[in-house]
C-alpha cells in the first residue's frame, strides 16, 4: 500500500466517521480492482445474448443492474461503506430478499403440475398430440439423435423416406431435408449423424415420454414416433381457432373453450369432456388462501397442522429446558467432581450432525425390529398411530436438544450471585424454596431469550419431521398432510412431493409460514430488547 | 439448518460479549464429608449423572456398533458392539453406487466455500457498521437483524422455481449442480455481522486512527489491524458455521438429485432410506467417518460455545 500524507487532525475532532477517506490504492490493487470490474461487466455482456434470446428480461435486467451497481460502488472513490456492505448484500438480496418476494407473487398464481407453460405452450401440445394415422399415411424409417443427453435431450428425429430414400432431420420447429453427404445412411436408416449422439433402442425406450410428446409439424399435419425404429406423418385432428379462443375436433365437429376447472382453465366441450389435462399458469389472486380457510377438507388440515406445530415447538422447548435446568442444576454443586467430563459426554448428542442423529432414532422406532420395542418388550407401532408418532418425535427431539438447555443452564446458573442463595437459606428458606423463589426466577429472566429463539426453531423444524416420521402416519382422506407434519413439511410436500406439484399453493402456506415467524420474532425483539441496544 | 442454529443464534443474541469460560462460583472452604451424607448430598448426583450419560450415549453407542457389524442389519445390531469388522467401511469405498468420497469431497468442498464467503462477507459488513457513521447504518443493521429471523429455506419453492431458470441460461449453476447449491447457501453470507460487529467494537478506535493518522488506507486498516485482531473470534464463528453447513439438509435435497453431486447428508439418508434395514451397517460407518472430526470439533471448541451461549443467557 502506497502511503498518502495525511495532516494530522487535532485529537478532539478525530470522530470515526472522519476516517471515510478515500486513499489512492497502489497499482497492483489497481490492477486487481480493475480486472475484477472487467471480469463482472464481461460477464454481464457475455450473458447478455442468451437472455435476450431466451426473452429473460426479469434476468437481463437484474444481471445489468448488479453489474452498474458494483461499477458505481468500486470505480469510484465515495461511498467507502457501502464498498464493504455491497458483497454480502447482493447474496442476501439475491438469494434470500427476491425469493421471499417471488413467493408472495407466486403465491397468487396456479402454478404447479400441469399448469409450469404458458398457453400458447399448452394449445400447441393438445393440438400436436392429436395427430391421428390414416391408412395411407406416409412411413419414416426412425432414429433419434441428441445433443444432449440420451435421458434429456434434446432430441431430433433423423428420418429416412424408404421409397426414395431421403433423409431428414425433425424437431419441434420443422421438417428439414438432410442433404446426401450430410449423414450415414445404412439399409434405410441414419447410423451415424455428425454433431448428433444416435440412441440406442434401449436408451429410445427409456427416453419414451419425452419422445412420445415429440410432435414434427409438416405441412399436412405432424410427424410423431410410432414404436422404437418408425414414424408416421399423420393430421392434426384438433383445429385452434384463435379469434373465438376454440379448439374444434375437424373429425366429429366438436369444440372445447377454455373453462374453470379447480384452480386452472382446461378446454371443456359443452357437455363437460375434457379435451387434456394440460393447463396454463395464470393468476388466481387471492385463491390459495382463500382456500387454505374455506375449503373444508383443506382447512380442516390446516388448522390440526397449525396446532401440532405450536404443540410441537412448545413441547419440545419445554420438554429439553425441563431436563437441561435438571441437570444443570444436579451437577452445579462444586463438590461433584468430573464436572468437567460429565459435560463432556452430555455435550455429546447435540455435536452430531442432525441428520444423522435423526436416522438412527427412526430405526429405534421401527415396529418389528427396533431397538425400543425389542429392548423394553413392547409391541407399539410407533409410526402407525398419530400419538405414538408424536411422542417418538418429542422423545428424540429432547434427546438432541437437552445438552443445549443443560448448558445454558449451567452457565445461568453459575451466574446467579451465591450470596443470593445464601440470604435465602439463611432467612430459612429450604432448598427446594430457595430454588422457586430466587434461583428459578432469576434464571428464567436470563434464559428467557433463548427460550423463544429455540421455541422459533423448532417452529420450522424441517428436519425432525422428515428424517423421523416424513409426516406419517398418512389418513386415506389426504394424502398430503400426514399426521405428524408441521407446516414447513406439509409445504414443501405439496411443492415436491410425489402427488403432483402444487407451487402456487404451497407458495401460499409459505407466506403464511412468514407472517407466523415474523410475529415469533416481533416477541423475540421484545423478550431480547435488542432493538435498544443497537448502537 | 440443523440444530447448530441455536448457539448461532445465542451467539448473535449479545454480541461483544467474550468469549471465554464463566469461572465456577469460588468454594471458600472445601469440608470434607463421608458416609450418608455424602450420599444424600453429593452421591445421587453421581447417580443422576450416569443415568443422564446413559440416556445421552445410548444411540451413539449405537452407530459405532452398527458400523463395526458385519451383518449391517437392524435386526443383528444391539447397542453394546458384539462382533468387529471393517466391511461396511470398505464397501463405503469400494461400491459404484455409493459414492462415499465423492459425497465427503462434495460436503468439504460446499462447506469451505460457503464458510469462507460467509465469514469474509460478513467481517467486510461488520467493519463498515463498527468503524463508520453512514445514513441508514442503523436501518441497515435492524434490517439485518430481522431478514435473519426467516430462514431461507420457507422460500424453497421460489428459489426451486429461481434456479430452475438460471440452469436453463446457465446449466454450471442451474439445480442439480454443486456450485448452484453453494450460490443459494450464499444467501447466509451477512448471517455472522452482529456476532463479528460486537468483537469490532471491542477493539478500540484509537488503534486505527493511529493508522490513519500514519496515512493507512481503510484497507489497510481493516485488513492489517483490525481482522489479525479477531483472528480466533473469525475462527471460531468460520468453524460454526462449517459444521451448520455439514447438517443442512432442506435446499440439500432439492437442490441435489443426481448420485455423483449429492452431500454426505442427502447420500446417507437416501441410502437408508432405500433400505432400512439392510443398509444401516454401511450408513452408520458413513454416519461414523463424518461425525467423528465434528464431535472432536465441538469437544475442541467446547470452552468457546459454552462461554459464547452462557454469556449470552446471562446478559439477556
Amino acid at each position: 500500500m502506497a502511503r498518502t500524507f495525511a495532516p494530522p487532525a487535532p485529537r478532539s475532532t478525530v470522530e470515526p466517521g472522519l476516517a471515510l477517506r478515500s486513499t489512492r490504492a497502489s497499482t497492483p490493487a489497481l490492477i486487481v480492482k480493475i480486472v475484477s470490474i472487467g471480469v463482472i461487466v464481461g460477464s454481464a455482456a457475455a450473458l447478455t445474448p442468451t437472455l435476450v434470446g431466451q426473452e429473460r428480461w426479469g434476468f437481463l435486467i437484474a444481471i445489468w443492474l448488479i453489474a452498474a451497481v458494483i461499477v458505481a460502488t468500486y470505480a469510484t472513490g465515495r461511498g467507502i461503506p457501502v464498498k464493504y456492505l455491497l458483497p454480502g448484500t447482493i447474496f442476501l438480496v439475491a438469494f434470500v430478499v427476491y425469493p421471499v418476494v417471488a413467493t408472495a407473487q407466486l403465491s397468487a398464481t396456479n402454478y404447479g403440475d400441469g399448469t409450469r407453460g404458458t398457453k400458447e405452450g399448452a394449445i400447441a401440445q393438445i393440438v400436436g398430440s392429436s395427430v391421428v394415422e390414416s391408412p395411407d399415411a406416409p412411413r419414416f424409417n426412425l432414429s433419434v439423435g441428441t445433443t444432449g443427453s440420451a435421458t434429456a435431450g434434446p432430441f431430433t428425429f433423423l428420418l429416412v423416406e424408404p421409397e426414395s430414400g431421403d433423409a431428414f432431420a425433425g424437431t419441434e420447429e420443422g421438417l428439414e431435408p438432410l442433404d446426401d453427404g450430410a449423414v450415414t445412411v445404412t439399409e434405410d436408416f441414419v447410423t451415424e449423424a455428425p454433431g448428433f449422439t444416435l440412441l440406442t433402442p434401449a436408451e429410445v425406450n427409456a427416453a419414451g415420454p419425452a419422445l412420445t410428446e415429440l410432435t414434427v409439424p409438416t405441412e399436412n399435419g405432424a410427424i410423431r414416433r410410432l414404436g422404437i425404429r418408425q414414424a408416421f406423418e399423420g393430421r392434426t385432428t384438433l383445429v385452434y381457432d384463435e379469434a373465438s379462443d376454440t379448439i374444434t375436433n375437424s373429425l366429429t365437429g366438436q369444440t372445447f373453450t377454455p373453462q374453470p376447472a379447480g384452480d386452472r382453465l382446461l378446454f371443456l366441450a359443452e357437455d363437460g369432456t375434457r379435451l387434456s389435462d394440460q393447463s396454463w399458469k395464470a393468476s388466481v389472486g387471492f385463491d390459495n388462501y382463500v382456500k387454505v380457510f374455506t375449503d373444508p377438507r383443506i382447512s380442516a388440515d390446516f388448522v390440526r397442522i397449525f396446532v401440532w406445530t405450536l404443540t410441537f415447538a412448545v413441547l419440545s422447548v419445554a420438554t429439553t429446558f425441563a431436563l437441561g435446568l435438571g441437570l444443570a442444576t444436579m451437577l452445579n454443586d462444586p463438590r461433584v467432581r468430573g464436572q468437567r467430563a460429565y459435560r463432556s459426554i452430555l455435550l455429546l448428542p447435540y455435536a452430531i450432525p442432525g441428520f444423522i442423529s435423526l436416522m438412527v432414532w427412526s430405526g429405534f422406532f421401527n415396529k418389528d425390529f427396533g431397538l425400543i420395542n425389542e429392548t423394553l418388550g413392547l409391541d407399539i407401532n410407533w409410526f402407525g398411530d398419530a400419538t405414538w408418532a408424536k411422542i417418538a418425535i418429542l422423545l428424540t427431539n429432547l434427546w438432541m436438544g437437552f445438552p443445549y438447555m443443560f448448558l445454558v443452564c449451567t452457565g445461568a446458573l453459575q451466574a446467579i450471585p451465591s450470596e443470593l442463595k445464601e440470604a435465602a437459606s439463611i432467612d430459612g428458606a429450604n432448598g427446594f424454596r430457595g430454588f422457586r423463589e430466587i434461583t428459578f426466577p432469576l434464571l428464567l429472566v436470563a434464559v428467557a431469550p433463548l427460550l423463544v429463539a429455540s421455541f422459533a426453531f423448532n417452529f420450522n423444524n424441517f428436519n425432525a419431521i422428515r428424517l423421523l416420521t416424513d409426516g406419517a402416519p398418512f389418513g386415506p382422506a389426504n394424502p398430503t398432510a400426514g399426521g405428524t407434519d408441521i407446516l414447513i413439511s406439509y409445504t414443501m410436500r405439496l411443492a415436491f412431493g410425489t402427488g403432483g406439484a402444487q407451487f402456487g399453493f404451497a407458495a401460499a402456506i409459505s407466506v403464511l409460514l412468514f407472517i407466523l415467524t415474523g410475529v415469533l420474532a416481533a416477541i423475540q425483539f421484545r423478550s431480547t430488547r435488542a432493538l435498544e441496544d443497537v448502537n | 439448518m440443523t440444530n447448530l442454529s441455536q448457539p448461532s443464534t445465542a451467539l448473535t443474541a449479545v454480541p461483544g460479549v467474550a468469549l471465554h469460560d464463566t469461572p465456577p462460583p469460588q468454594v471458600l472452604k472445601e469440608v470434607k464429608i463421608t458416609g450418608m451424607r455424602w450420599w444424600r448430598e453429593v452421591g445421587w448426583r453421581h447417580v443422576g449423572a450416569a443415568v443422564a450419560i446413559a440416556f445421552a450415549i445410548f444411540p451413539i453407542l449405537y452407530i459405532v456398533s452398527a458400523a463395526f457389524n458385519p451383518i449391517g442389519s437392524v435386526a443383528s445390531t444391539s447397542v453394546i458392539p458384539q462382533r468387529f469388522s471393517l466391511v461396511n467401511f470398505e464397501e463405503l469405498f469400494t461400491t459404484p453406487t455409493i459414492p462415499f468420497s465423492r459425497w465427503f469431497l462434495n460436503t468439504l468442498l460446499v462447506c469451505t466455500v460457503v464458510t469462507v464467503a460467509q465469514v469474509f462477507c460478513s467481517a467486510m459488513a461488520a467493519y463498515s457498521f463498527s468503524r463508520f457513521r453512514f445514513r441508514g447504518r442503523r436501518g441497515g443493521l435492524l434490517s439485518l437483524l430481522l431478514i435473519q429471523m426467516f430462514p431461507q429455506f420457507l422460500a424453497a419453492v421460489a428459489i426451486y422455481q429461481m434456479f430452475t431458470a438460471v440452469g436453463e441460461v446457465l446449466p454450471a449453476l442451474g439445480l442439480n449442480t454443486l456450485p448452484g447449491y453453494v450460490l443459494v447457501l450464499m444467501g447466509g453470507a451477512m448471517g455472522q455481522v452482529w456476532l463479528i460487529k460486537g468483537f469490532f467494537d471491542s477493539i478500540p478506535r484509537e488503534l486505527d486512527e493511529a493508522a490513519i493518522m500514519d496515512g493507512a488506507s481503510h484497507v489497510t486498516v481493516f485488513f492489517r489491524i483490525i481482522l489479525p485482531l479477531v483472528r480466533p473470534i473469525l475462527a471460531v464463528t468460520g468453524l460454526l458455521a462449517f459444521v451448520g453447513v455439514i447438517g443442512e439438509f432442506l435446499l440439500a435435497s432439492i437442490f441435489l438429485t443426481s448420485t455423483s453431486n449429492k452431500t454426505v447428508a442427502v447420500g446417507l439418508v437416501g441410502l437408508l432410506e432405500g433400505d432400512r434395514s439392510g443398509n444401516l451397517g454401511v450408513f452408520a460407518a458413513g454416519a461414523l467417518l463424518t461425525a467423528v472430526p465434528v464431535v472432536i470439533l465441538f469437544q475442541y471448541l467446547q470452552k468457546y460455545i459454552v462461554g459464547g451461549i452462557t454469556s449470552g443467557a446471562v446478559k439477556g
